[in-house]
């Protein structure tokens, strides 16, 4: 009797673990499904070399916007996962327990959940200038400080995963603080740290809003970074609001091949980070 | 080659918790020296003011006088200065986890910016030799890491790591109190070769781990050190009754 309500209840509690898994996958992959089906359909050679052609007229493609995302987002990254880690460190490391580190962690937190528009606009004020107009430096930047906040806490709690017995294996070598910080605590944290910069990455990857303000979007090539430049995201806001079908077509294939891309650039650089690692390395 | 540690007065706290209260002893050069007690009798903390690394604790707080060798380590020194004089070996097997045994042996050489290739491969072997881990490991030196080893490799690994650094005094803080007895014995014989060229301080719960290895053992109780005498006086014939007791397993 108490054995058949034993397995019972093992049996409803592996039931409802089940059920919340499949209803936390099934929308990702109904999604990648979706995009993939209308997608695919439409992704030829045109549309990874060739520009946009002007509305009404079919064809065209996205170039512009796919090397205008990774120019965007490698100016976010250079700015954001510096920046970020470099705070993280201080976060867990040299300012513990002060009202300094205090208030940064308070303000990554509010800076985390400000709205994507209003990071934008913010940028829009404090950037883009007559002399500066909308360009893909004021687009890196809103992008950029949008991955910090991310990064800062990452890096936080990564490092504060790291065991004590470690930092204290380093300074009983008679290693000064800073650079068992630097050598020993902060390599032994890096695989989290890394996720966590591929956790912002992927996360601003995919925002429009704050580019409307900066980036602008751009129909034309151009790489340079005082001149506005086009995105994916923008592109795919662009066609899919389009009363075109074949644009309609072009935003699905934008949205996978942006998809595409961020599993891409997420699988290199855990590729290229994880080689040189030792067997039994935890 | 060792040195002999001279304590005078030494006190210590934790917060407002007064965990060593007025210890004085000489611990002689090239010896190694066994301090026993029952568990939180403040034998940890002592080892710990030998090296400096009680005070990384932000609330930790010591006065007193420490000699290694001429050096007043509290006057005299930094302490990244005293620690390279003094090596320290925990409780627990802590090697750097993304290191592999190589780097770890080497970290302490280069993490303070030595760099010179041929010498360090040169201390590296030599270390695992001292610390009695060269044949296990010698074809993974720098294909494995030393979070990989056995806890009893990783145990002399962290020996080696010490040695490495070429320190006067070895500080080992329970050293075989989370290893199986075939490691633990292979510690013991470590300690007894290692004498010779170092003076070492064992803390250890292990009573015939301090009769086999010590020629000096210190009994600590609340604090304080009760008795330090040879060991065979300790085990024997000690001149204080709580030493008494506690030997002969009465409490503790």
């Amino acid at each position: 009797m108490r054995s058949a309500l034993r397995t019972a209840t093992d049996g409803l509690a592996t039931g409802l673990a089940v059920l919340s898994t499949v209803l936390v996958v099934a929308p990702l992959v109904a999604i990648f499904v979706y995009i993939i089906y209308k997608g695919a359909s439409s992704l030829n050679w045109a549309f990874f070399t060739q520009i946009p052609k002007p509305e009404g007229e079919s064809g065209g493609g996205m170039a512009n916007a796919i090397v205008g995302s990774a120019v965007l987002l490698g100016l976010a990254s250079l700015i954001g996962v510096p920046i970020g880690i470099a705070a993280g460190i201080f976060l867990a490391e040299f300012g513990r327990g002060t009202k300094l580190a205090n208030a940064v962690r308070f303000t990554a937190d509010v800076l985390n959940g400000v709205p994507s528009i209003v990071m934008g606009v913010a940028v829009y004020a404090l950037i883009v200038t007559p002399q500066m107009p909308f360009s893909a430096i004021s687009g890196g930047v809103a992008l950029g400080i949008m991955m910090i906040p991310t990064v800062t806490r990452t890096t936080e709690e990564m490092l504060l995963m790291v065991p004590h017995s470690v930092r204290e294996a380093a300074l009983a070598l008679g290693v000064p603080n800073w650079r068992s910080v630097l050598s020993i605590t902060v390599k032994t944290a890096s695989p989290g740290i890394i996720t966590g910069c591929m956790l912002a990455f992927a996360r601003v990857a995919g925002e429009t809003a704050p580019l409307i303000f900066t980036a602008l979007g751009n129909t034309n090539w151009s790489v340079a970074l005082n001149q506005p430049i086009a995105a994916l995201p923008l592109e795919i806001y662009r066609y899919a609001l389009s009363p075109y079908d074949d644009q309609h077509r072009l935003a699905w294939a934008g949205a996978l091949v942006l998809i595409a891309l961020i599993v891409a650039a997420v699988s290199l650089v855990r590729f290229v980070t994880s080689r040189g690692v030792l067997k039994g390395a935890s | 080659m060792g040195v002999g540690i001279e304590v005078v007065n030494l006190n210590a706290w934790y917060a407002a918790n007064h965990t060593l209260q007025d210890i004085n002893l000489n611990i002689p050069a090239n010896h190694a020296t066994a301090l026993i007690g029952p568990s939180g009798c403040g034998k940890s903390t002592f080892v710990r003011c030998l090296n400096r690394m009680h005070e990384t604790n932000p609330i930790a707080r010591v006065t007193g006088t420490v000699r290694i060798g001429d050096l007043d380590i509290y006057n005299d020194a930094k302490p990244v200065e005293i620690r390279r004089r003094v090596g320290m070996v925990f409780q627990r097997p802590n090697p750097f986890p993304t290191m592999s045994i190589y780097d770890n042996v080497a970290a302490g050489l280069k993490l303070n910016g030595y760099s010179n290739r041929r010498v360090l491969d040169e201390i590296v072997e030599r270390s695992l030799k001292h610390s009695a881990l060269w044949d296990e490991v010698k074809d993974d030196l720098k294909k494995k890491s030393g979070a990989s080893l056995s806890g009893g490799q990783q145990q002399r690994l962290c020996i080696a790591r010490a040695l490495a650094v070429d320190p006067e005094v070895l500080l080992m803080d329970e050293p075989a109190s989370a290893l199986d007895p075939v490691s633990t014995s292979k510690i013991e014989d470590l300690i007894f070769q290692l004498k010779s060229q170092y003076t070492i301080v064992i803390v250890t719960h292990n009573m015939q781990q301090a009769a086999r290895v010590a020629e000096k053992t210190g009994f600590f109780l609340n604090g304080r050190m009760v008795e330090f005498d040879s060991t065979h006086k300790i085990f024997t014939n000690p001149s204080d009754k709580r030493t008494e007791d506690y030997i002969t397993g009465r409490f503790g």
